[in-house]
């Protein structure tokens, strides 16, 4: 499922704005047994990263204490307009990543 | 008002599959009261110890916002800040999250860089029982700051 991104509605170059990010995830923790008393295998996002313009603007090293369908909001510091490039990796291997336009006013 | 009654939506749906998300807590609680001899994940002092090195950190100012009652130990609100000018000598590089009653006592680490502009990270995270979260906040000159609150968590401790 398509990861869901708010931004603010206003944007200006020199803002420092708040980006919050939510994706679909079982975030398995890797603690719990099936009922033949399995272990089933971890499977979280382990990492989840924002760049703009090939500049790293957050990264999260994330581990099974974070909540299924993980909530991520952190900062920008906004330096003109461009994509915001958000990638998120998981334990199976799978990385999901949206592309955010950044568009500036004035 | 758009954005007001998608918010609920996500909120409802999330309560759902929390549902699921406490099952999955308890039977993780229950295999760890199990192997008491063995323990379960990376306790909270070791888990320190590989961020900290052999730095020591001091109490500062770091603004941990949680619900001080969390009635769900499945999806507690969290949210982490430090102040900082956020430029190329002083910042803050990461925050680091603890929560040592858990059976693994990292949450996350969040780093920053000055494009970040402000060192502040919101997410949610498990709580398997009432105990203390604990943050971390690594500084661009090497320093460490360390905060923490109590949560006290209703439902999740499966009698813990």
């Amino acid at each position: 499922m398509k990861p869901r991104i708010k931004l603010p509605e206003a944007i200006k170059v020199g803002d420092v704005i708040e980006i919050k990010t939510l994706i679909s995830h079982v975030m398995e923790t890797g603690q719990r047994k099936d009922k033949d008393g399995n272990t089933v295998p971890r499977d979280i996002i382990a990492e989840f990263t924002a760049t703009f313009a090939g500049t790293q603007v957050f990264r999260a090293a994330l581990q099974p204490g974070i909540s299924a369908n993980p909530y991520i909001a952190f900062h920008m510091r906004v330096v003109g307009a461009g994509d915001l490039i958000l990638a998120w990796k998981d334990d199976a291997g799978k990385t999901t990543t949206e592309t955010v336009p950044i568009t500036v006013a004035g | 008002m758009q954005d007001r009654r998608r918010i609920t939506v996500v909120g409802r749906r999330d309560l759902m599959l929390t549902a699921g998300a406490a099952a999955v807590l308890m039977s993780a609680l229950r295999s760890g009261a199990r192997a008491q001899d063995k323990p379960l994940g990376v306790g909270l002092e070791e888990a320190m110890k590989k961020v900290l090195g052999d730095a020591k950190p001091t109490e500062g100012k770091i603004q941990i916002e949680i619900p001080e009652i969390a009635e769900n130990g499945n999806t507690v609100p969290f949210s982490v800040s430090v102040d900082s000018p956020m430029t190329e000598t002083e910042h803050v590089k990461a925050l680091h999250i603890f929560a040592g009653g858990n059976p693994i006592a990292g949450i996350g680490s969040f780093h920053f860089t000055p494009a970040s502009g402000k060192a502040a990270v919101a997410s949610r995270m498990r709580l398997a029982r009432s105990q203390d979260v604990v943050a971390l906040a690594e500084m661009s000159d090497g320093r460490f700051i360390v905060g923490r609150r109590t949560v006290k968590v209703t439902i999740g401790g499966c009698g813990g």
